[in-house]
């Protein structure tokens, strides 16, 4: 099959998130019921989730999902995966088959943490250590897939419509205080398990409606500090982006937003004197990382979720409050369908990143 | 969603999302409850759609005439290249509101908004009338970005005292006197307050500005040459 990149396949995508800030984790059902109202806005060829929470028993290991198009595949990641990782738990994920989910590889679940004493001879954290050993499984073991690989959270993806997909990995059995979903209407490229969203690294994950104008000039900014873009795919730029710039220069996410969907200089020139020169750095000093095209954005990690819009906003964002429940959703109808009351509804504007975080941790 | 007919009027009701609703409609009275999918009242050419609740994306798109009424919201590209009839959203509007919408002869296509509006409203308008009330954000920036931006016919009215934020000096902005209040923003707002019972005194109340393209500017004469 010829994957992304080969190929151009002209054709949108709907994305939805529920977060709930007091920590209460709700089964997956909510999210598929929303994101199955805009069945129209994908056709297919991949949909998927992203939850946190959901592994409270195992909250200090990295979960790892990974695909594995063969067992001689799964043989080599678990050999390089035993000399790097002590692993806890090892399972497949546990799948409800269903007609409408076919071609699957084999997908399997680690619970691992770092061996000591190669963690200490490597002189890196943790997550630097198994970032870097994630990035190295996707780009030199043939047929091997990581698609999540945080702790207390997971990605489940495929090639279906969502709804299909939420039945496939029986994620109405998860329980997560915080989801996001996707479903995926390919415009330049086929759909494939690992080219479905949320694409992610570490606990971070990125749902993304648009294509990527800047990708190339993207790219070659991000493998300069050692990601390798090998799912040949726009969206997958943005999880590095977003993981460079606050895990690896620290930046807060709102100043994330402000290097991505950097304003115009027009807009910056209006502003105060202080704030003109905060963007104008910004723009300046990661200017390879300004994300140009049509994209709304939904970023889950752990403890937060973030929304965004390109700075033109070319693509449909809307969002939500009840209580202590805030929805993000492509289309207002989708929100809508789970919560009909909002207490408050918003579009927020092109470039203006909307910022959920968990005021208390769990119950 | 439900459908009935009423003394000879169709309700729709509990919508969630169903696009093209009253999608080329040419006559009759149409009433949605709910939330609409995308692409409603698109190419409407005659007759009447009354909204209770928020409309989505691309709304009234390429309307020819009758008139789309929405006690709510509405997305984004509402009503792109409209040509003619009266669109009247009650409360805020998405980014690109009224792009090139048009005028001929003594069709006029009219835009009134409650609320405030996103960025790029009017985008290269050639025609027809677009006035945002901003009621409950008065004093605050109604229009965001590139207001009128492109823009060689028609008129962007904004009930406020405030130039919108970098506008283009290709664009000729001026405060609106009592004359031309009374005789073009009155009988429009009249009609618009009336359909949601709002007082047209206090819609009509304060200042009012209004936006068009700078005829001596030479790119205004490219474009109105075509």
């Amino acid at each position: 099959m010829k994957k992304e990149g080969e190929v151009r396949i002209s054709s949108g995508c709907a994305i939805c998130g529920i977060f709930c800030k007091d920590g209460r984790r709700i089964t997956g059902d909510a999210i598929k019921r929303s994101i199955s109202v805009m069945h129209n806005r994908s056709n297919g060829l991949g949909g998927g989730f992203a939850a946190y929470g959901i592994y409270p028993q195992y909250k200090d290991f990295f979960a790892l999902h990974i695909f594995y198009d063969s067992l001689s595949s799964r043989e080599e990641t678990e050999r390089f995966l035993d000399r790097r990782f002590d692993i806890i738990n090892l399972s497949k994920i546990p799948i409800r088959q269903t007609p409408r989910i076919s071609d699957a590889p084999l997908v399997w679940r680690y619970f691992v943490t770092p061996l000591p004493h190669m963690l200490a001879d490597s002189q890196l954290d943790e997550d630097e250590y198994t970032s870097r050993a994630m990035i190295r499984i996707n780009n030199s073991i043939q047929g091997a897939y990581v698609v999540s690989c945080g702790k207390d959270m997971g990605v489940f993806k495929a090639v279906g419509y969502p709804e299909d997909v939420a039945d496939f990995y029986r994620i109405d059995e998860y329980e997560g205080y915080s989801w996001t979903a996707h479903g995926r209407y390919p415009t330049n490229t086929p759909g494939w398990w690992a080219g479905s969203h949320p694409f992610s690294l570490l606990d971070l994950t990125v749902v993304h409606n648009g294509e990527i104008s800047s990708y190339d000039a993207n790219r070659r900014a991000v493998e300069m500090y050692g990601y390798s873009c090998n799912l040949l795919t726009d969206t997958e730029v943005i999880t590095y982006i977003l993981d460079y710039l606050t895990r690896k220069q620290g930046l807060g996410l709102k100043e994330c937003a402000e290097v991505m969907a950097a304003p115009f200089w027009s807009t910056i020139a209006a502003k105060d004197e202080e704030e003109r020169r905060r963007l104008s750095y910004l723009r300046k000093m990661f200017s390879a990382f300004l994300v140009t095209g049509p994209f709304s954005i939904i970023v889950g990690y752990s403890g937060g979720m973030m929304a965004l819009n390109d700075r033109l906003k070319l693509r449909s964002l809307v969002a939500a409050q009840k209580g202590d429940t805030v929805y993000f959703s492509s289309e207002e109808a989708a929100i809508r369908v789970i919560e009909p009351a909002p207490d408050r509804v918003w579009k927020p504007r092109g470039g203006e990143a909307v910022i959920v975080s968990l005021e208390r941790r769990g119950i | 969603m439900r459908k009935e007919i009423v003394d000879g009027e169709v309700r729709l009701s509990g919508c969630l999302g169903e696009r093209y609703i009253g999608c080329g409609m040419k006559k009759g009275v149409l009433h949605v409850e709910g939330t609409p999918g995308n692409a409603l009242a698109c190419y409407l050419d005659g007759g009447e759609v009354f909204v209770d609740g928020n409309t989505q994306d691309a709304v009234a798109d390429t309307m020819n005439a009758g008139l789309l009424a929405v006690r709510g919201s509405a997305g984004d590209a509402l009503a792109y290249g409209m040509r003619g009839g009266r669109v009247y959203i009650l409360g805020d509007v998405g980014y690109r509101a009224g792009v090139h919408m048009k005028a001929y002869e003594d069709e006029r296509s009219v835009l009134v908004v409650g609320g405030r509006t996103g960025s790029f409203l009017g985008e290269y308008l050639a025609g027809g009338l677009i006035i945002v009330l901003g009621l409950g954000c008065e004093g605050g920036d109604i229009t965001g970005y590139f207001c009128g931006n492109g823009m060689y016919a028609g008129t962007i009215y904004l009930r406020t005292g405030k130039a919108p934020v970098n506008l283009s000096d290709k664009l000729i902005l001026r405060h609106v006197d009592e004359a031309e209040k009374a005789a073009v923003l009155r009988p429009v707002v009249e009609d618009f307050a009336s359909t949601f019972s709002l007082d047209a005194k206090l819609c009509l109340s304060g200042d009012f500005i209004a936006i068009e393209a700078d005829k001596s500017k030479t790119y205004s004469q490219l474009y109105a040459a075509v």
